[in-house]
């Protein structure tokens, strides 16, 4: 009797240390595939930025400290990118802002604002926005999923095995999080 | 979320048991009444499995024939793909095909028997009368059908309501057909040919009802389900609740709809009888949504 007992102990540890190590890898694999799709949304918005810098140029050629401003700003994010999420997440919010910039520009330009070709890139460059923030949440809810599975008791005694480290989130703009301001 | 999923695959199996159940029954009923031995239940019992399959492998095809739907072209409706495109990276899920359904009435609707088989279909008129936000917060809706395998439950009882319902017309047209030929060619008969005519009638009576209390069962507390839902996904209430509200004001009918997919769209898309009286009561019982007004204040709340 006791024997049986022991050995169903055993096989319930066991059956539970399989699953455990599972679902780790599982959620890794998750992480790592909802960081790559950020990436993804990033690298499209990279490419978005110079046909839409050349776009507005043809119309408000004088406001190049703007385009400036958004030029640099897309280098240094590129520059960045591939060192993590955490690095990255400064360079990206600041072109997300310098980009805010130049469409508020473009708001003074009715000829602008009349070009397909303008309004095409606007569009896609809206969609990519929301597209890196979509990503951003689904990776943040997954790296939040992993996290807590490798702190708690006692999937935290597998997180060694399965090679599951505590990943960064891709965090916002600190302004983006505070209440929006309208001026009038 | 996953209790969700779980509980309409469950439902999903009882409605297909209870189909098959259902036509089985029909079939011994006209075996016990004709006497035409076995070969009736064989029969029935081949058509009903070989009905349950394809609305299994077929109903998403179907519930988007019946809507007369078109696959929305990516260049023609940018935005619409890149809104789902985006919706579905942040829920998770693979994009489904989207479709353009050629009617002023505002509405949407999801149908596919799971993520990887979802299709999602919008109005034209919902195109014109929603703001991106808008948009973005039926389409989210309409996703988190296809998320929580509500689709599958829906388009399962699309196919299955519409073949009761052929079956009902099939049993009347015999009912008739039957009674001309009898008196004139065929007087003995007769006998054989009155219990399809009170089978008939009876089908006629009974089908409406199983049909509606199947979409009722069906409905009503997942469109709210799928607000809260797609909240998840958007973060952004104010978008589904003014597009609710829009849709609570305007009084278009959805003419693309049928009896049989209007449990399936965003917001009912049958003319509302008139709010007074009994027989309004007895409507809003059979009623495939809450009132928007009631989602809508659900959705303040968050």
């Amino acid at each position: 009797m006791g024997v049986i007992i022991a050995i169903a102990v055993i096989v319930l540890i066991g059956l539970f240390l399989v699953m455990a190590y599972n679902g780790l890898i599982r959620l890794k694999n998750k992480v790592d595939a909802a960081w790559a799709q950020v990436e993804v949304q990033l690298k499209r918005r990279y490419d978005l930025i110079p046909n839409l810098v050349e776009t507005v140029k043809g119309y408000a050629a004088h406001e190049k400290d703007t385009f400036e401003a958004v030029v640099a700003a897309r280098n240094s994010a590129m520059t960045a990118s591939g060192s993590g999420p955490a690095a990255q997440s400064g360079a990206e919010n600041a072109l997300s802002g310098t980009l805010k910039s130049l469409f508020a520009l473009s708001e003074a330009y009715p000829d602008l604002k009349a070009n397909t070709n303008f309004l095409n890139l606007q569009e896609e460059l809206t969609a990519t926005e929301d597209k890196i923030a979509y990503s951003r949440q689904f990776y943040n809810g997954a790296v939040q999923e992993l996290n807590t599975k490798i702190q708690v008791f006692p999937t935290s005694l597998v997180a060694g095995m399965a090679k599951a480290t505590a990943r960064e989130y891709f965090k916002t703009d600190e302004a983006e999080r505070g209440p929006v301001k309208v001026q009038f | 979320m996953y209790d969700q999923v779980n509980s309409n695959k469950r439902r999903s199996a009882l409605l297909t048991l209870g189909f098959v159940a259902f036509v089985l029954l029909i079939a011994t009923v006209v075996q016990y009444l004709m006497g035409v031995g076995p070969i009736a239940f064989v029969i029935a019992a081949v058509f009903a499995i070989g009905s349950a399959f394809l609305s299994y492998w077929k109903s998403d095809s179907i519930a988007l024939a019946m809507s007369r739907a078109i696959p929305a072209d990516p260049s023609e409706y940018p935005r619409l793909h890149n809104l789902v495109d985006g919706l579905c990276i942040g829920a998770g899920i693979p994009k489904p095909r989207v479709f353009i359904v050629e009617d002023s009435a505002p509405n949407a609707f999801a149908t596919g028997r799971n993520p990887e088989h979802g299709a999602i279909a919008v109005t034209t008129g919902l195109l014109n009368l929603m703001n991106r936000v808008e948009l973005e917060g039926v389409l989210a809706h309409e996703l988190s059908h296809i998320k929580n395998y509500d689709t599958l439950v829906n388009t399962l009882a699309v196919t299955m309501v519409g073949i009761i319902a052929l079956m009902s017309d099939f049993a009347i047209r015999m009912m008739w057909w039957g009674g001309g030929r009898t008196k004139r060619d065929n007087r003995d008969n007769d006998s054989s040919f009155v219990p399809i005519a009170i089978l008939g009638f009876i089908l006629l009576l009974v089908s409406p009802i199983i049909a509606r209390a199947m979409q009722f069962a069906i409905s009503r507390r997942r469109e709210s389900l799928a607000d809260a839902s797609a909240i998840e996904i958007t973060r952004f209430p104010p978008g589904l609740i003014s597009a609710l509200e829009k849709l609570r004001d305007d009084t278009t009918v959805t003419s693309s709809a049928s009896r049989a997919t209007a449990h399936m769209w965003i917001e009912s898309p049958l003319a509302r009888v008139d709010e007074e009286g009994k027989l309004s009561r007895l409507n809003r019982l059979f009623d495939t949504h809450p009132p928007l007004e009631e989602r809508i204040a659900a959705l303040r709340e968050m």
